[in-house]
C-alpha cells in the first residue's frame, strides 16, 4: 500500500533521513521506533508531503506521491496525527473535527463520522462546544485522532500518541488504535518512543537510528531481539 | 454638541479608512507573521488607478455615481493583482528564510513601488475629482456630516461586515482561520496553504484599494507618498487593536481616527500625531499584545 524507496530528506544542508526503505501492507499496523532525533517525525512529514524528500520515491497505491502537495496527499487517503497533537486552539471541538473533514463535501457522512467519534470518545461529546486549547493532553490526543479519522483515511499516520500522557490514558488510546485498525481496516503507521507498547500493538516494526533503518522484523522477533531489548526496552 | 458630533463623524470617517487598511496588515500578519510594509503602497496604487479610470470615464460623460463604482472596481482588480504578485515574487521565495529577510524585502518593495509610481506618474499632488453623490437627506445635518463622510462610513461598515461573514462562514474563511492558528496542521488536514496566503493578500489589497479611492475622492488630491503615511497610521491601528486580530484592526482604526479628530478639534492639529502615537505607547504598556490581541500561547 505504501512504499518508501531509498528516501533521503534534508533540512537545509542537514540530512535527516538516509536511504530509508519502508513497506506497509494494507490492513497492517506497523511501527517505527527509535530515540529522540532519529528521524521518525521527519519520515511521517515526508510521507505527508510537508517536507518532501530530496531523492528517492514514496509510492502510495502504486502512484508516486513524493512530488504532490500535502492537500493532494490527504485527498488520496493519508491522514496524520502529528507530534504534539496540534489542536486548533481557538476552534471548538466540533469545529476541529469539522476541519478534519475539510476536503469532504458530504455533510450527512461528516455528521455520521462526527457521531462515531463521539461514540469512540464520549468525553469529546461532553465538551463539544469548548475550545480545543482548553482540553487536557489526553483529551487533545483523542481529538487529534478523531480529527484525522474525519478525513476517512485509508492510511493513518500516528506520531507519538503516548507523549506526555498518563499510563491509563495511553492504554485506552492504544486500544482505540487497534479497534480502528480491526473494525474499519484502516492501515496504521505508528511512530513511538515507547517501544514496548508500540511493538505489542503493531504487527511489524522498524528500528531507526540517526536517520537510518537499522532493523526490521515482526513485532515478536523485535521484542525478543537482544539489541532492541537493551537499547529500547530497558531490559 | 454640534461641534462634538462633527468631530465624532470626521473621526469615524478617518477611522473607517484606517480600519480598511489595517485589516490588510492584520490578516497578512495573522497568516504568515509578516508586517507587509508595502501594503500602504497598494492603497496608493488603488487611488491612482481610481483616478485614471475616473478621468477617462468623466471625459465620456458618465454620471458621478457610476464613475465611483467603476473606479472602485478597477482599483480593486488592479490592487488585488499587485498584492498577489507582491507576495509571489517578494515573499514566497523567502518563506523558510529567517524572519528578517521577508521584512527587508517588504521595505524594499515599498520603496520600489513608491518610486515606480513617482516616475510613471508625477511627484506632484494631482487633484482627484469628488465622485460622491450628494445625499439630499443629509442636508439638515450638513454641519455635522458631509455626503462623502457618510459614504465612507457606510461603505466601510458594509465591507467589514462582509469580511467578517466571509471569514466566519465560507470554506476559504475556515481555511484562513485554521492556517492562522497552525499552518502545519492546516496543511495536514488538506488546506492548500499557498492558496490561502494568496487569497489573504488579494482580500487585504482589495480592502486597501476601496479605502484609497474613497479617501482620495474625499480629500481631493493624491500623490505617490500617501501610502507611506496612511500605511504607518493603519499599521499603528492594527497594533493598537492587536495585530493578527480582525476585529482588533477595526477597533484600532476607529480609536485612532477619533483620537486624531478630537485632538485636532479640541487641542491643535499640530499635535494629532503626538496624541495618536502616545495613545499607542500607553496601550502597549498596559496591554502589550494590543486591545483584542492574544498573548502568545506557551506551547507545552
Amino acid at each position: 500500500m505504501l512504499k518508501l524507496k531509498n528516501v533521503n530528506t534534508f533540512y537545509g544542508n542537514i540530512q535527516a533521513l538516509r536511504n530509508i526503505n519502508i513497506e506497509v501492507a494494507k490492513g497492517e499496523i506497523i511501527t517505527l521506533i527509535g530515540a529522540n532525533g532519529a528521524g521518525k517525525t521527519t519520515t511521517l512529514m515526508t510521507i505527508s508531503g510537508v517536507v518532501p524528500p530530496r531523492t528517492g520515491e514514496v509510492i502510495y497505491d502504486g502512484e508516486p506521491i513524493h512530488k504532490k502537495s500535502p492537500d493532494k496527499i490527504v485527498k488520496m487517503g493519508i491522514s496524520q496525527v502529528p507530534e504534539g497533537r496540534l489542536i486548533f486552539p481557538d476552534l471548538t471541538i466540533m469545529e476541529n473535527l469539522d476541519m478534519g473533514a475539510f476536503l469532504r463535501n458530504d455533510s450527512a457522512g461528516i455528521k455520521e463520522d462526527m457521531d462515531h467519534a463521539f461514540e469512540l470518545f464520549p468525553i469529546l461529546y461532553e465538551r463539544r462546544k469548548q475550545l480545543g486549547g482548553n482540553l487536557s493532553g489526553g483529551e487533545q490526543q483523542m481529538l487529534a485522532i478523531s480529527r484525522a479519522l474525519m478525513a476517512r483515511p485509508k492510511l493513518l499516520l500516528l506520531d507519538e500518541p503516548s507523549l506526555g500522557l498518563a499510563p491509563l490514558i495511553i492504554r485506552q488510546i492504544f486500544e482505540i488504535v487497534k479497534k480502528i485498525n480491526k473494525e474499519s481496516g484502516t492501515t496504521v503507521f505508528l511512530v513511538e518512543q515507547n517501544a514496548n507498547l508500540a511493538l505489542k500493538t503493531a504487527h511489524r516494526g522498524y528500528v531507526m537510528e540517526n536517520g537510518e533503518i537499522i532493523l526490521s522484523d515482526t513485532s515478536e522477533k523485535l521484542l525478543a531481539n537482544e539489541d532492541v531489548k537493551k537499547a529500547y526496552l530497558g531490559l | 454638541m454640534d461641534y462634538f458630533l462633527e468631530l465624532f463623524f470626521s473621526g469615524l470617517t478617518r477611522g473607517s479608512i484606517y480600519a480598511l487598511i489595517a485589516l490588510g496588515y492584520t490578516m497578512v500578519y495573522g497568516i504568515i507573521e509578516l508586517i507587509n510594509f508595502a501594503h500602504g503602497e497598494i492603497y496608493m496604487i488603488g487611488a491612482f488607478v481610481g483616478l485614471t479610470v475616473a478621468g477617462v470615464l468623466t471625459s465620456f460623460g458618465f454620471p458621478a455615481t457610476s464613475i465611483m463604482v467603476l473606479a472602485s472596481m478597477a482599483a480593486i482588480v488592479y490592487a488585488a493583482a499587485y498584492g498577489y504578485t507582491l507576495e509571489k515574487i517578494a515573499y514566497r521565495p523567502l518563506r523558510s528564510a529567517p524572519r528578517l529577510s521577508p521584512l527587508i524585502s517588504a521595505i524594499g518593495m515599498s520603496i520600489f513601488l513608491q518610486n515606480y509610481v513617482m516616475l510613471a506618474q508625477t511627484s506632484d499632488f494631482i487633484s482627484f475629482p469628488s465622485l460622491t453623490p450628494e445625499f439630499a437627506f443629509l442636508d439638515k445635518y450638513s454641519s455635522t456630516i458631509g455626503s462623502s463622510d457618510f459614504l465612507i462610513i457606510v461603505v466601510a461598515a458594509v465591507v467589514m461586515v462582509l469580511l467578517t461573514l466571509f471569514i466566519k462562514f465560507t470554506r476559504m474563511g475556515k481555511a484562513m482561520r485554521a492556517t492562522a492558528q497552525n499552518r502545519k496542521m492546516a496543511m495536514l488536514v488538506g488546506v492548500n496553504v499557498d492558496q490561502v496566503i494568496s487569497v489573504t493578500f488579494i482580500v487585504g489589497s482589495s480592502l486597501a484599494a476601496v479605502g484609497g479611492v474613497l479617501i482620495a475622492s474625499h480629500i481631493g488630491q493624491i500623490n505617490f507618498f500617501i501610502g507611506f503615511i496612511a500605511g504607518i497610521k493603519a499599521f499603528t491601528a492594527a497594533v493598537l487593536g492587536g495585530i493578527g486580530s480582525v476585529p482588533g484592526a477595526m477597533l484600532g482604526g476607529l480609536i485612532l481616527g477619533w483620537t486624531e479628530s478630537f485632538c485636532t478639534g479640541y487641542v491643535s492639529s499640530d499635535y494629532e500625531d503626538v496624541f495618536a502615537f502616545a495613545l499607542l505607547v500607553i496601550i502597549l504598556i498596559f496591554r502589550p499584545s494590543g486591545l483584542l490581541g492574544k498573548a502568545p500561547i506557551q506551547k507545552v
